[in-house]
């Protein structure tokens, strides 16, 4: 039996199961025949082991400033989301395509500027952004890549309308997710994986190690030595650190963990210090080193940006990566891919108003209850407004805040998200989503995850998907050709 | 390894052995209660001397008294050596060390800190109590099922295995230290009725009751007590049987390292003094003298253990 009712309230969106019909859209029929013969209350059962499940392995996160649900499970919902080979397909090489240009901007932009020159990127865009690290100017990292994992936010509005939201170049997260809850998938439901062939996931991690072995600094000699560092245990992604290092065999190091030895970042093991070659880094670059940026920072490592410079140490993603996904850079990404691929970004950009610019602020302003307004360097849906679920007074209060600072906002119009249906007590019901694939740059190629962790808004037109504002996340499936 | 992550698997260990010999020291001393109540104000005194924690005790709480100090080994906010708190310590270490862990360990450590938290959320009933300590027990026995059977025979697995034997060493040697003067070669009549339940109180805190009965023929003997306890290598809890293993385990990175440190020397010296296997000796030395010397010794070893594997900085 399939309930959904709930498609009637919300006929202007697409649905991924269901489209804008009652009949399931073709890659979902397979899963739609084996949902029809199952029973409601099973997979509410199912849910509820999956929970215990999670809660077992400790997938959890840590919410700031609540410390009595300082460890907090995600809500996982059973149901996939599930992508043709073929819709998939255009997704990975528009993915692909674009990742290519944030690696060539930031290439350019940290050595000659063309982009500048030729009048493509306002010089101020770069001078301004606190994300511009001058440090960075004239180096080269090792292997010439920047962004060694890359988590894209996409959106989907329709059969085949994909938007970029936003090109997570820092320290994406949420990739132990993906893995963990195919792996839930798998363990609870084996016959739906005989029935429907689903392209595997499982490789990310021998995938990252490879990934980030292709690039090692000069100073490396023999089998790289890789390790994850991690601001530690109270962080909010501290399980997805420690799955990562396990998972790729690195270790799993807090800054004080480290120090510079012999022109070398080392770590203290029980025999001594030993070097490493390949930072991945979950700090952002601003803890990185007190010596170069934030003097009180306890979670980075003093000097290592000596080290890094003289080709001791491979550090990903680079420092100043930021810069390629800060949202006010955004805005120019369909010419920032044009001018280093020379060819259209097969990815569509949301319009984005500019505060900073006086046109855009007051189009903004008079149209504040429709738009989504962001904080430049905002992340986490923190500090943004979605003017269509605002109040008036938050609206109001939003417009003051706006108003004293306009530099620090972006808007965007509120786009139409796709759903997929979740289960609840009354069967299924549609619910908007989000999707963030997990790409690996390497000199070798760039590598796309297929699928990623998609992030799914729990509540009846939501449109906020973030987990730390009550958001679930769904298995996400690729189907075989 | 990390020097943290062995700091990290010693400390674990280390808190979980604590929290399953804290709930044996309950079921001793509630045992007394039950059988002797004009004896247990002061096997409950000796109970709290013997887990370092009297002074803690009575400075959050006036009286001697069992249901309060049960509720206070158990689960007491007041009280940071708790058994509540040994396991979120233990589990926090484990965290800490999530990468050197299998996922059994981890499973089995984290189900114990959930099981142990919602069951010690609020005080234990009397009729309750056999029931919590048995979960208590068998919590720390999966975990360390967990780690003989599935977690390699490398330095990570020694290290926590260090620190599984010091710690259960340790905690035998403080039962003795409160208790050695009733083990002496008695001028009372040997086999009182008092003599014997202190006796027996001895062996449970030690889980080492059936053990003693089996292999000496339900003899009560004072002297076979000490021995036992302190020398006998049949015994997983003797500290005999306990620096043997210690010794392997700090054999093996002396060996895999190829480094030889100064903890190796000092746990050769503490196990030296088992090794003439003369009871006789000891009581002439001074059982409450020697025990005592352990204690100190077994504490600068530790001290050098973090010291020579960089624990920290």
């Amino acid at each position: 039996m399939c309930t959904f009712g709930p498609m009637a309230k919300l006929p202007d969106f697409f649905d991924e199961m269901y489209g804008r019909g009652t009949e399931p859209r073709a890659p979902y029929e397979a899963y739609a025949k084996w949902f029809g013969g199952e029973n409601n209350a099973r997979l509410l059962e199912k849910s509820a082991e999956a929970e215990a499940l999670f809660r077992l392995i400790g997938v959890t996160f840590n919410v700031y400033g609540d410390p009595d649900a300082s460890e907090r499970l995600i809500p996982f919902d059973l149901v996939p989301r599930i992508i043709a080979a073929q819709e998939w397909a255009k997704v990975a090489r528009g993915i692909e395509q674009r990742v290519r240009a944030l690696n060539a901007f930031l290439h350019d932009i940290y050595h000659r500027q063309e982009i500048v020159r030729a009048g493509r990127l306002p010089a101020e865009m770069l001078a301004l952004n606190d994300a511009f690290l001058p440090e960075m100017i004239g180096m080269s990292p090792p292997g010439g890549i920047y962004t060694h994992i890359v988590g894209t936010d996409l959106v989907r509005t329709d059969d085949n309308e994909f938007y970029v939201l936003e090109d997570n170049a820092r320290t994406p997260s949420g990739v132990s997710y993906m893995l963990e809850n195919r792996e839930t998938m798998l363990h609870m439901f084996p016959e739906l994986f005989s029935k429907i062939r689903v392209q595997p996931v499982s490789q990310y991690p021998r995938s990252l190690r490879r990934s980030l072995s292709g690039c090692v600094p000069d100073a490396c000699s023999g089998r790289p030595t890789l390790a994850v560092l991690t601001p530690g245990i109270h962080n909010s992604a501290y399980y997805e650190h420690a799955f990562l290092a396990d998972q790729m065999s690195a270790e799993l190091v807090e800054g004080h963990d480290l120090r510079v030895v012999d022109g070398r970042v080392a770590m203290r093991t029980t025999q001594g210090y030993h070097p490493i070659d390949v930072l991945y880094r979950r700090v952002d670059d601003d803890f990185l080193d007190p010596l170069t940026f934030n003097p009180d920072s306890m979670l980075g490592v003093p000097g290592i940006m000596d080290v890094y410079r003289a080709g001791g140490i491979t550090i990903a993603n680079a420092p100043g990566t930021g810069i390629a996904d800060d949202k006010a850079i955004y805005s120019y990404m369909p010419d920032i891919v044009e001018f280093y691929t020379g060819e259209k970004a097969i990815l569509n950009n949301v319009p984005t108003h500019r505060c900073s610019e006086p046109d855009a602020l007051k189009y903004v302003l008079d149209n504040l209850a429709e738009l989504v307004v962001k904080e430049v360097h905002g992340s986490g849906g923190y500090g943004m407004l979605v003017g269509p679920a605002a109040s008036k007074k938050e609206i109001s209060d939003f417009r003051k805040k706006l108003e004293s600072n306009p530099d620090n906002y972006i808007a965007q119009p509120t786009l139409a998200l796709s759903t997929v249906p979740i289960l609840t007590e009354a069967g299924l019901a549609p619910r908007h989503v989000d999707l963030r694939p997990f790409v690996l740059v390497s000199p070798q190629g760039i590598e796309v995850t297929p699928g990623g962790l998609t992030r799914v808004a729990l509540s009846e037109g939501s449109l906020v998907v973030n987990s730390s504002q009550g958001g679930g996340t769904k298995d996400t499936w690729v189907l075989e050709e | 390894m990390l020097g943290k992550t062995a700091g990290g698997l010693f400390w674990m260990f280390r808190y979980l052995e604590r929290a399953e010999n804290t709930a044996r020291m309950i079921d001793a001393g509630l045992r007394i209660s039950l059988t002797r109540s004009s004896a247990a104000e002061s096997e409950w005194t000796s109970i709290l001397s013997s887990t370092g924690l009297r002074a803690a005790y009575h400075a959050t709480h006036g009286t001697i008294d069992g249901p309060q100090i049960i509720n206070f080994l158990l689960r007491d906010p007041a009280n940071p050596g708790s058994i509540l708190a040994g396991i979120e310590t233990a589990r926090e270490n484990a965290r800490l060390v999530r990468t050197a862990l299998t996922r059994e360990v981890w499973e089995a450590v984290n189900e114990c800190y959930m099981v142990l938290k919602t069951t010690l959320a609020h005080p234990i009933d009397d009729r309750d109590l056999p029931r919590v300590l048995q979960i208590i027990r068998q919590r720390s026995a999966y975990v360390r099922g967990a780690s003989h059977g599935t977690m390699v025979r490398n330095d990570m697995y020694n290290f926590a295995r260090i620190g599984t034997f010091f710690e259960r060493a340790d905690n035998t040697a403080r039962i003795l230290d409160q208790k050695y003067y009733i083990l002496l070669p008695s001028v009372r009549f040997v086999g009182s009725p008092s003599d014997n339940v202190q006796w027996e109180t001895i062996l449970r805190a030690t889980s080492s009751t059936r053990a003693y009965q089996t292999l000496h023929e339900g003899e009560n003997d004072p002297r076979a007590i000490a021995r036992f306890l302190l020398l006998d290598r049949r015994l997983p809890r003797s500290l005999a049987f306990c620096y043997g293993k210690i010794s392997e385990n700090l054999g093996y990175l002396e060996h895999e390292y190829g480094t030889r440190h100064i903890c190796h020397e000092l746990v050769s010296n503490i196990c030296e003094k088992f090794k003439a296997d003369d009871m006789n000796a000891i009581f002439e030395y001074g059982l409450h003298e020697f025990i005592g010397d352990f204690l100190r010794d077994s504490a600068s070893l530790g001290r050098q253990i973090e010291i020579d594997y960089r624990f920290s900085e």
